[in-house]
């Protein structure tokens, strides 16, 4: 049974949709993950050497079991967001004559080999050979993994069962954040007090059975509570949101844009995948702060450009990139109606500028680092609108991927084509260039200049440009509608 | 009136519709009947503007459905869940549908409260998104907003499916009602055989893309079809 199940599952990943599509997306993403693994695996490696450096009179192993709650705390709590139970693949199961236990022990079984418990092991087992090397007890080291596997294991299975709650999530916040200012401000040493526990998993062999008896009794707890809500009505049942309905009257000042306006407002307020991109490029104005506050910086300004173009923009490149593929799954009704597509795409430049000059509002406040950041950002935020907002337009009808746009939105790559990638080129390479360019060869004022004189004239070409957009998607309608159609893609 | 001229459409060498000739007069109820595959959506498609033909053109009150886009205002139509908009409530959906074919909400409430037995206390007020809703009720929805603002041609894929006994009469009293105003064209595909020759004055069958019956309903219409696919 579990080999059928295994091979179903090998299918669903290699027959997917997005697997035989898209070289370039994928190379790419791929590129991406090994980096990532050799990060971990060599931060994994090296991390014998660092703590040794940081730590000095203590052994690396004690240094680092007194840090291991906080990663079982923020491995709990980041998961919350990352992993979900998959419980919808069980459906098809159900009318046919597998027994209950089976299913419910395949989809655990199956969250055992997930992605994010390898990440860890990514890390632990580079330790544990450079821990061997050192001359560290074989056995010892060797069971210390094993425990730390069962650890992960436990939190996997853990998470699942917590994930139904906002409220466990808001816990495990609080505990993070008091435990580790007890532990700051030396009130009370939550490192003092879980340090030896984790330590002892290390020094005695024996209490190995602990993480492990953990991990079985947790997987034990959520294979019981799905044994007993198989069924269509209750865990399997997607949760229905009740609608609050309200007609953005104030849109109707906008004349015909207000109708696309509104359509737009309640697609980002009402999906998952829009409103987290709200809240990532709100988010984003913090990034300044990393470069701001270092020294090394203070005089880069090319560095500035790309915060200025980067901040200002986020929301258009985040939302913009994948327009009109927001609107894929009810395409072809739009095509098929008397709809005025330059009012659509107006709607959405509309939108798109308002977010513009609202991040620029947000980054106001680094004026507090020099007068420079405050002109570099008033130039990107003047470039972005008139020349940025045309371009991510016309590039938006080269999409003909769909967008299931109540799905969640980490680590969704769904709408996501080479287009994605081709289009940071114009939209923040040129602007930097441009800048660095007269910069060098001129001065700053000059450079500032050049970006809002582009600006401006993109705003009062916007007609103009907008008629070229326009024909555009005329053009490329019946690819993007059939595009569109394609689902998993 | 809408007129087809030699329209063929191929995916590839495969020929999925090729319609020499073919005229429905204005005020005409017309179905379409076919097997899977026999190329009723795509030919409604084409009517639509949504693919491209191979050859041939299609004519709707003489704007040609390709290059002109004058026939959009008085066509309207409801293929499939896809045509909904999920993440709006049903009223703010015809709303919408109201706001784009120059209806203003007074419009479209007076609209709606003809429908409200079809709709059967399901659809208005309930607080729910299009997306939560069953697929009856989806359908229901969509159907209802294809009628909104006056349509001079309106075209329903499968109208029938997915809905329950007493909506299906419902709707055949609906549709019948709209094909008895002079000057609306319906167009109407189904499976189901006695749906559609209740409803239609005239039948097309389609079967491999080809035109192989075009028969004005008579009471021995529905004999004839079921002969037919019988096979």
């Amino acid at each position: 049974m579990f080999k059928q199940f295994a091979s179903l599952q090998w299918k669903s990943f290699f027959r997917s949709a997005n697997f035989g599509k898209s070289l370039a997306v994928k190379i790419l993403m791929g590129f991406f993950a090994v980096y990532m693994l050799v990060v971990l695996a060599g931060s994994g490696a090296g991390m014998y050497f660092i703590l040794r450096k940081a730590v000095p009179d203590q052994s690396p192993m004690w240094t680092l079991s007194q840090y291991l709650i906080y990663w079982v705390l923020i491995e709990l709590f980041l998961r919350y967001f990352m992993q979900k139970l998959p419980v919808m693949d069980i459906k098809p199961f159900l009318t046919t004559p597998v027994k209950k236990s089976s299913i419910a022990h395949y989809i655990l079984g199956r969250s055992a080999a997930s992605v994010y418990n390898l990440l860890s092991l990514f890390f632990f087992v580079p330790f544990c050979i450079v821990l061997w090397f050192q001359g560290y007890p074989g056995l010892n080291v060797l069971l210390w993994l094993v425990a730390i596997v069962a650890i992960v294991l436990s939190i996997n299975y853990l998470n699942l069962l917590i994930n139904k709650s906002d409220k466990a999530l808001i816990a495990i916040g609080i505990v993070i954040v008091t435990s580790y200012a007890l532990d700051y401000f030396g009130i009370f040493s939550i490192k003092d007090v879980f340090g030896p526990l984790f330590h002892a998993l290390y020094a005695f062999p024996i209490t190995v059975l602990v993480p492990l008896a953990l991990a079985v009794f947790i997987y034990y707890i959520n294979y019981k509570f799905l044994h007993d809500k198989i069924y269509l009505d209750s865990t399997l049942k997607p949760k229905k949101v009740k609608a609050n309905t309200s007609d953005l009257a104030w849109t109707k000042r906008f004349g015909d844009l207000g109708t696309f306006l509104q359509l737009d407002l309640k697609m980002i307020w009402r999906n998952k995948r829009t409103k987290s991109q709200v809240w990532i490029s709100l988010l984003f104005v913090f990034y300044g702060l990393i470069f701001y506050t270092q020294e090394i910086y203070a005089s880069m300004m090319p560095m500035k450009a790309f915060l200025g173009v980067f901040m200002t923009g986020i929301f258009l490149s985040n939302f913009g990139q994948f327009i009109p593929a927001w609107d894929s799954s009810y395409y072809s009704m739009m095509m098929s109606q008397n709809i005025p597509l330059r009012k659509y795409l107006e709607s959405k430049a509309l939108l798109i500028s308002v977010s513009v000059v609202f991040m620029f509002l947000l980054t106001i406040p680094y004026v507090y680092f020099g007068w420079e950041a405050l002109a570099i950002n008033f130039g990107c935020a003047l470039y972005n609108l008139g020349v940025n907002i045309p371009v991510i337009l016309y590039f938006g009808s080269f999409n003909k991927k769909r967008i299931e746009l109540d799905q969640s939105p980490f680590g969704n790559m769904q709408g996501t084509s080479a287009n994605q990638f081709l289009i940071m080129v114009p939209v923040l390479i040129v602007p930097i260039l441009i800048f660095t360019l007269f910069y060098y060869l001129v001065s700053l004022q000059v450079a500032v200049i050049v970006l809002c004189v582009l600006g401006l004239v993109g705003l009062a070409l916007r007609n103009t440009l907008l008629n070229k957009v326009t024909e555009q998607y005329r053009k490329k309608k019946y690819g993007m509608i059939a595009g569109f159609k394609e689902k998993n893609s | 009136m809408i007129t087809v001229q030699n329209l063929t459409k191929k995916y590839g060498k495969q020929t999925v519709l090729n319609i020499e000739n073919l005229e429905i007069p204005t005020g005409q109820s017309f179905g379409l009947v076919g097997n899977n595959g026999a190329g009723k959506t795509t030919f409604f498609s084409l009517l639509l503007d949504l693919i491209q033909p191979t050859s041939g053109h299609i004519e709707n009150n003489g704007a040609q459905v390709n290059t002109s886009e004058e026939w959009k205002p008085i066509t309207s139509s409801f293929i499939d869940e896809t045509f909904l908009i999920g993440y709006l409530t049903p009223e703010e959906y015809f709303y919408f549908i109201g706001d784009l074919r120059g209806q203003n909400k007074a419009d479209v409430d007076a609209l709606l409260s003809q429908f409200e037995d079809f709709f059967h206390g399901e659809i208005l007020g309930q607080k729910k998104y299009l997306r939560d809703l069953s697929k009856g009720n989806q359908k229901k929805a969509g159907i209802v907003a294809s009628f909104i603002g006056n349509p001079k041609v309106v075209i329903l894929d499968e109208p029938f499916a997915n809905l329950d006994p007493t909506t299906q009469i419902r709707l055949k009293g609906i549709i019948k009602d709209l094909a008895a105003k002079d000057n609306v064209t319906v167009l109407v595909s189904s499976h189901d055989l006695i749906h559609v020759t209740e409803v239609c004055e005239r039948i097309v069958v389609l079967n491999k893309g080809e035109m192989v019956k075009d028969i004005k309903t008579s009471t021995e219409t529905l004999k004839e079809l079921e002969t037919f696919f019988a096979g």
